[in-house]
């Protein structure tokens, strides 16, 4: 395997509330080596997003957090502020469920376009632009000059999660955190987002880290899959979609209806904490 | 099963006026849908958003008002508003809805119990005592999958699943000839997306209910309906049994929502480039 760009050791976060203190990622470990596309999947409460906030140190300051998270070499975990700063804008772009949550509805499309190019790089209005209507046009968008002068609310969800791809190539970052970036969308147009950012990711040969519950869609996205429970990764590798070994994965794949076969009744998940604490006893 | 149509929406359409001090022509969001419920059977909408499918649905309710066309229920003319307020819960009590958003479709300040009793005294044939209302609500929830320590929990102390288990009892309270889905289980994970719907399986084999069933999700469209109509921008182009449909899809606009569906082998594709 090539070099690693994001690798995470026993990762772990408490939380401490006045009462009780609950430990919500208990030992995470992955990599994602450069180029590489990882889907992390999992059920709500898994630990999902928590692990991607932890990789951008975005946790709430009450929780405590350990292990390591080492990105191209430097540790996250104990960087300064203006390292953070840079390490933040420059190296990791991220996409969220919904778009329409993460831009300014009373900024054009083209001010959230430009604003941290121009601020923080101190590179031109026009020459930026320029980039953002290419990359627009290569993302799907059409009639790319006339969207920068539109407002948000103009543009439907599909398109508007298709400017944020743009938003985050357009900083040329080395690692994309995706988060349910589909999930609001129907099926057709999660086709289309999906299809642009993996044909985007490896013609510029960046990593992906793809967070999403579905593990169909995420298998055909990514090269290798890490199988969330109870914030620990129960199952990972290249193998899990089509041979899933751990009893959770195989139960979350048997749970989802089928296109092609109704069932007379869906099998419904048995695994749970206990026998999540139990396998975990034995092993 | 009787053979007589419960639900029988001809030549359906709902036009939205432009919206005002803009340039822009009025919205066709519904054009021309014919389509029948029969008792005891599973009907699919399907289509992307904005195809209109959720527009028919509140047009059912009464939600929307209709432009033009006939919509009927058990052959009784819904175009025009219900007659005052015994009409009005008398449609209420034929066709109930289920929201997308269990969080935003429960009323926060309303306990689960309370939720239930109410739709239920607003539509229980007779009287009901209140000691009646209580036990009844019980049952109810008892056949959703809610025990008695629910009744006086609030929404905000349930998970997404047990919150549209209540959604669901409430329309059941009203003992109603449809029920419809609306992106039912859209927002539920894998393992709660399976239970609900196992639990609507199992209402339907316990009493006899029709279910208008909205989604974009084919494998769960495929898991709970008998017949399916897709819908393109306000028009039908495609209707039939669900399982012929999914495995031998004729019209494009099929094709291509079947073929967006992700499975092993599967491959997401770029569709071409988007206008709006």
């Amino acid at each position: 395997m090539s070099e690693a760009l994001l690798t995470l050791t026993d990762v772990r976060a408490v939380l401490h509330s006045r009462h009780q203190s609950q430990s919500l990622l208990n030992g995470v470990s992955f990599s994602i080596a450069k180029g590489e596309a990882l889907g992390l999947v999992g059920e709500s409460g898994s630990g999902k997003s928590l692990t991607t906030r932890a990789v951008t140190r975005m946790l709430d300051p009450a929780f405590e957090v350990s292990g390591s998270i080492s990105f191209d070499g430097a540790e996250v975990l104990s960087m300064g502020p203006a390292e953070l700063r840079n390490y933040r804008s420059r190296d990791i772009g991220m996409i969220f469920q919904d778009p329409r949550a993460h831009v300014n509805p009373v900024h054009t499309v083209g001010d959230f376009l430009t604003e941290e190019l121009v601020r923080n790089r101190g590179l031109a209005r026009e020459e930026v632009e320029q980039r953002a209507i290419t990359l627009l046009d290569e993302v799907g968008v059409r009639y790319p000059e006339r969207r920068l002068t539109q407002y948000p609310h103009e543009l439907s969800g599909g398109m508007l999660q298709r400017v944020m791809i743009a938003s985050v190539l357009l900083a040329e970052p080395r690692l994309i955190l995706a988060d349910e970036p589909t999930t609001a969308l129907d099926v057709t147009a999660q086709s289309d987002v999906m299809a642009i950012l993996d044909e985007q990711r490896r013609a510029r040969g960046l990593s992906l880290l793809f967070i999403t519950h579905d593990l169909e869609l995420a298998a055909a996205c990514c090269e290798r899959l890490a199988v969330m429970y109870a914030g620990e990764i129960v199952e990972q590798g290249a193998h899990v979609y089509e041979s899933p070994r751990h009893p959770y994965t195989i139960e979350l794949l048997g749970a989802r209806p089928s296109i092609d076969q109704r069932l007379e009744r869906l099998p419904v998940l048995q695994y749970n904490r206990d026998i999540h604490e139990q396998l975990k006893a034995e092993a | 099963m009787s053979t007589e149509a419960l639900v029988v929406a001809q030549n359906l359409r709902k036009v939205f006026p432009a919206p005002k001090g803009m340039k822009s022509e009025p919205i066709v969001a519904v054009d021309d849908v014919s389509f029948e419920l029969f008792p005891n059977e599973c009907l699919a909408i399907v289509g992307e958003s904005g195809s209109g499918k959720t527009t028919v649905a509140r047009m059912l309710v009464g939600l929307e008002t209709v432009t033009g066309g006939s919509l009927s229920v058990r052959g009784e003319d819904r175009n025009k508003g219900a007659r005052g307020l015994a009409g009005r819960r008398r449609w209420a009590r034929e066709v109930q809805y289920v929201f997308q958003d269990p969080y935003s479709s429960l009323n926060p300040r309303q306990g689960i119990g309370d939720i239930i009793q109410a739709s239920l005294s607003l539509h229980a044939p007779g009287n009901p005592g209140k000691r009646e209302l209580k036990l009844k609500a019980g049952e109810i929830l008892d056949s959703v999958g809610l025990g008695s320590a629910f009744h006086r929990k609030f929404p905000h102390q349930l998970s997404g699943g047990q919150r549209q288990r209540v959604a669901i009892a409430r329309a059941l309270a009203a003992d109603p000839a449809v029920i419809v889905l609306d992106e039912a289980v859209a927002a539920l994970d894998v393992s709660i997306q399976a239970q609900i719907l196992n639990l609507l399986s199992d209402i339907r084999a316990r009493r006899e209910v029709s279910y208008l069933f909205i989604s974009h999700d084919l494998a769960v469209v495929n898991q709970v309906s008998e017949r399916m109509i897709v819908m393109e921008q306000g028009r039908v182009v495609d209707a039939g049994n669900t399982a012929e449909l999914l495995a031998n899809p004729v019209h494009p606009y099929t094709r291509s929502l079947r073929a967006a569906v992700p499975g092993p082998g599967w491959k997401p594709v770029r569709r071409e480039r988007l206008a709006s």
